[in-house]
């Protein structure tokens, strides 16, 4: 349910802006693949004698499986912070944060900490001189130049203590496999996979990080985000057109503003910014790490108790207050753009552990899920106007109030009227004729057998099983969740269908194609 | 102020950490670590069996989850189209499995699979044909059957097809959207030549001329037990998984025996500088390189701890120089490809800010020109990429089904089953010379490839520099 993104045979036009990482990979895809309730009985009585909860007296959770199918183990750290924890001027922070955590700490990543430390102290100082002079109207160009000269000095000065990517090496070098983090609007995620004889380095490396980070070359990583909002949202036609979309449909909540950042928020926000936000969020009481694999808890805990537990415990972070308002209007934007039409439209629905998310469930999986989903027949197979179709079950977020988005790519030579009504007659459908008893029979089955495939992963594991403490309070929600989906009726899906699926509850997207003009690029 | 207090309340609380468990002593340094030895890693070793037809056959127990998983790899391949039908091995593989078979209509086999939560898909890549199924252990008895009909007997049904084809037309006018396609095409046609099996596109011309007939010659040619490797992966026993696979396949008569063809895989390159506009960017998108390697190559292991001082993990050269110190692309890869049977393209690449385009392309190529000549690998970059390799190589066979497919694919290139272990021993023995040797001899600066993507703006002035830029036009012919 976390992973809610049904694709459907799509040529590779596909938006995957859900998320954000350190490095280019493809996206983590969740193979749907699939079980009958037999095999499924008897899973969580015999998984949960293999995990081991422990809590750190900080409050870092750690959530302990083991799997000893080979000599390794994979970890996931969750952290309960996301874009949405951002203001205005600071957005792009929470990712940005993400990529710092990989340049090490006093002891990482340094030639000389004892000297880099007050050079970076110096840079902080100079770039914050030239950033009040640059953002003064009245200021001289002439001291503002002056300025900036100071800063880039200062940025070379510290530049010599730095130990490339210190962090990562040792990782790599140790055998570490699957390197990465990624940012989305609700949370930030670090993972790797490493041979069982390292997990102390694990343990250590894990906890350095998040104890002292330090932030060297952070000017140079902005360039760096700056070059990958680039790639991910500029250049991409569907890119350009979900930031509209995303910012169209919150008027309030921060889940308007994009996971990357806007532009200039990505030129100007700052070490001091980056720290505060690392003060405020970064506390064990949101951190919750899954590790799985061969790993023995008896002697992995004492070094998660030394290594973890020389973090300080910290206050709280401040919840999020605003609420997103009722939608009283419905809203459309077009994207008069040089690509091939793309359509999609978006419905408000509650957060992710309200307690009709399984009716959601039922409706994505009845929609869109595979070649038998009312999508697929009906846009792709019947009335062949799509190529592709499909819905993203939680945009941007999942932890707060967020959108269910249906999408379809249009044929060769269809417009976006013809697959926005197609998409309409089915949801129309829902309101007013029952879904079969197949479509049900099918959902359920279906979610078993996509968790039993999901128990032979490690890091998948782990990803599962920290998403679901975080958003449920209990890892054995993996479980248990989908018994609800037992209990989801014929009715339900009409009552939601007609409550959520109206126009005033509605943002649509669309792209029109627009013959290329040129250089009509946006301006930094 | 803040973040100095902090500090001073991380000290106190290291040492009441310490004090809690006495029987740790305290690391200051990630060298001071220390590492038990790794278990010994064994690797299973499936059970290999040719059948009367001639269909070779691998089978390894993996008893963790109630699932069996099975794919199988055909001798058949995209680069044996006929160039006026380019697209129908793709088809063939598509249209196998959603047209149904004479017995089950395609829709048919939809509602029957996705009603059991089980699988099975097709398709046919560049060099390969390929077929998977996943399913309950309970069930596989019964899908594995209708798995075999969708090999032998598949209708290609005309409506499936007509959607199949639908898809692929829809992808063709959509291929100069994104950047990320147009560089892969491009490059591919400058380094293979535009006519060379291995680069040719669809068009809606090639895809047009394709018939419900070609795609039933392209199976009765191609699909046969003796060109089948099968691979069975899951909670069974061998011995029973065995005879049911000749009970089920073990009826398909065998095929003729025929060698395809060798496919010439370079018809012409020209080094020099390319450009393709495209306006609707904020980056340009850059890509250096030429004609790589396969895998069965002498200097493979050499190149392989190349591949990794270049690219290979968060201290390598690109990205710790191109993009932590200069901060000029996200996205920065560099290595010599290494295909199974036919060589991939050797090449550098990244994405920077249209203003940075002319620096991007110095960066790469002052890279290449370090690692060959003026600043080749070191004692130490190879040892880090040596311990990398040799450290993370517990990975590729951390799995019953990694293992298979592991075996799949050298059954299927004809490598020596040993495979995997040769590469440990070989990458244990390469030495810095033979880095070096190996490296200055398959990077080859003289025949790079310059390929541009970006806007006119930002990148004309950067190109300016160059004798020579050839500009493609990269419009779709609408017939």
């Amino acid at each position: 349910m976390t992973h809610t993104q049904n694709h459907t045979h799509s040529p590779s036009v596909l938006p995957h802006m859900l998320a954000t990482n350190i490095i280019k990979i493809l996206p983590l895809f969740f193979a749907l693949l699939v079980f009958p309730a037999s095999a499924f009985s008897q899973s969580l009585e015999t998984f949960e004698q293999r995990v081991t909860e422990h809590t750190l007296k900080n409050g870092w959770k750690f959530i302990l499986v083991e799997r000893p199918v080979a000599p390794v183990f994979a970890f996931m750290t969750r952290v309960d912070v996301g874009s949405a924890q951002e203001g205005a001027g600071v957005t792009g922070l929470a990712h940005m944060f993400e990529h710092m955590a990989f340049k090490g700490t006093p002891r990482l990543g340094t030639l000389d900490y004892a000297k880099e430390k007050p050079a970076l102290a110096q840079l902080e100082q100079a770039y914050l001189a030239y950033q009040q002079a640059k953002f003064n109207p009245q200021a001289d160009p002439q001291q503002v130049e002056q300025l900036r000269k100071a800063f880039k000095e200062k940025q070379k000065a510290a530049a010599q203590y730095v130990k490339k990517n210190e962090f990562g090496d040792i990782i790599e070098r140790e055998g570490g496999v699957s390197l990465n983090a990624f940012t989305s609007a609700d949370v930030t995620g670090y993972f790797y996979a490493l041979p069982s004889n390292k997990v102390e380095l694990f343990a250590y490396l894990e906890s350095e990080r998040f104890m002292e980070p330090v932030f060297r070359e952070f000017y140079e990583e902005r360039d760096v985000v700056m070059e990958e909002r680039r790639m991910r949202t500029e250049s991409r036609p569907v890119g350009r057109l979900l930031e509209q979309f995303t910012a169209t449909s919150f008027t309030a909540h921060p889940y308007h503003h994009p996971v990357i950042g806007y532009a200039s928020d990505i030129q100007s926000y700052t070490m001091t910014d980056a720290q505060e936000f690392y003060h405020t969020y970064y506390v064990p009481t949101n951190m919750v790490t899954s590790i799985v694999g061969d790993i023995n808890p008896k002697t992995l805990i004492p070094l998660l108790e030394k290594y973890f537990g020389r973090i300080p415990s910290s206050p709280k972070s401040p919840a999020l207050r605003t609420i997103e308002p009722v939608s009283t209007a419905e809203k459309t934007i077009t994207l008069k753009d040089p690509s091939q039409p793309f359509y999609l439209e978006g419905y408000h629905k509650p957060s992710m552990s309200h307690k009709d998310q399984p009716v959601f469930d039922a409706i994505d999986d009845i929609l869109t899920n595979g070649r038998t989903s009312r999508f697929y027949r009906s846009l792709i197979r019947d009335k062949k106007i799509a190529v592709a179709a499909g819905a993203y079950g939680a945009y941007p977020g999942e932890k707060y109030p967020h959108l269910w988005v249906a999408y379809a790519v249009p044929g060769r030579g269809v417009g976006n009227a013809a697959v926005q009504q197609a998409i309409r007659d089915e949801l129309e459908r829902l309101k007013t004729d029952d879904v079969t008893d197949e479509e049900l029979a099918k959902f359920r089955t279906r979610a078993k057998a996509r968790l039993i495939y999901s128990l032979n992963s490690n890091l998948g594991l782990a990803m599962s099983l920290t998403d679901y403490h975080t958003l449920f309070g209990d890892w054995r929600e993996l479980f248990r969740y989908i018994e609800r989906f037992d209990k989801v009726t014929k009715a339900d899906i009409r009552r939601i269908a007609k409550q959520t699926f109206q126009p005033s509850n509605r943002v649509v997207a669309q792209i029109e194609t627009a013959s290329p003009t040129p250089a009509a690029t946006p301006q930094h | 102020m803040k973040i100095f207090q902090l500090h001073l309340l991380v000290i106190a609380l290291a040492t009441v950490g310490l004090l809690a468990t006495p029987a740790l002593s305290q690391v200051e340094r990630v060298e001071q670590l220390p590492y038990p030895p790794l278990p010994e890693i064994k690797v299973p070793e499936p059970t290999r069996v040719v059948l009367d037809n001639g269909m070779i056959v691998l089978l390894l127990e993996d008893h963790e989850l109630p699932i069996v998983s099975v794919s199988a790899r055909i001798r058949t391949g995209a680069r044996l189209e006929p160039i006026e039908k380019i697209g129908l091995a793709g088809l063939t593989g598509t249209v196998m499995r959603s047209g149904g078979t004479t017995t089950r209509a395609g829709d048919a086999l939809d509602d029957y699979l996705e009603g059991k939560a089980a699988s099975i898909e097709t398709g046919i890549s560049t060099t390969a044909g390929s077929a998977s199924m996943n399913c309950l252990i309970d069930d596989f008895e019964e899908v594995v059957q209708v798995f075999v009909d969708v090999l032998r007997n598949p209708s290609f049904a005309p409506e499936k097809l007509a959607i199949a084809k639908n898809q692929i037309m829809a992808g063709i006018a959509r291929q100069n959207d994104n950047p990320d396609g147009i560089v892969k095409r491009e490059f591919t046609k400058l380094v293979y030549g535009k006519d060379s099996p291995y680069a040719a596109q669809e068009t809606y011309a090639t895809i047009g001329s394709i018939t419900r007939e070609d795609l039933i010659a392209w199976h009765q040619k191609y699909y046969h037990p003796n060109r089948v490797i099968l691979g069975l992966v899951g909670d069974f026993k061998t011995a029973d998984a065995l005879a049911l696979v000749k009970r089920v396949f073990g009826q398909w008569p065998k095929g003729p025996e025929f060698t395809d063809p060798e496919v010439p895989f370079q018809t012409s390159t020209e080094a020099g500088v390319y450009y393709v506009e495209k306006n609707d960017m904020t980056q340009a998108k850059i890509i250096i390189g030429h004609m790589g390697l396969i895998r069965m190559h002498p200097d493979y292991h050499p190149m392989v701890i190349t591949n990794q001082i270049l690219s290979g993990s968060f201290g390598a050269r690109l990205f710790s120089r191109i993009r932590s110190k200069k901060g000029l692309a996200y996205d920065v890869h560099g290595g010599v490809g290494f295909g199974w049977d036919y060589p991939e393209s050797a090449n550098f690449s990244m994405s920077t800010k249209t203003e940075t385009t002319q620096a991007g392309i110095d960066a790469l190529i002052e890279e290449a020109d370090k690692i060959m000549k003026t600043d080749p690998p070191t004692d130490e970059e190879v040892q880090n990429a040596k311990a990398s390799l040799l450290n993370s190589f517990v990975f590729s066979v951390d799995s019953p089904g990694k293992v298979l497919g592991n075996f799949l694919t050298y059954e299927y290139y004809s490598y020596p089953s040993d495979w995997m272990t040769r590469f440990r021993h070989g990458i244990e023995r390469v030495t810095t010379d033979q880095v070096r040797r190996a490296t200055q001899q398959h990077i080859k600066p003289d025949q790079f490839v310059i390929l541009v993507v970006g806007p006119r703006k930002g990148t004309a002035s950067a190109l300016a520099r160059y004798k020579k830029v050839h500009e493609l036009d990269i419009s779709i012919p609408e017939s």
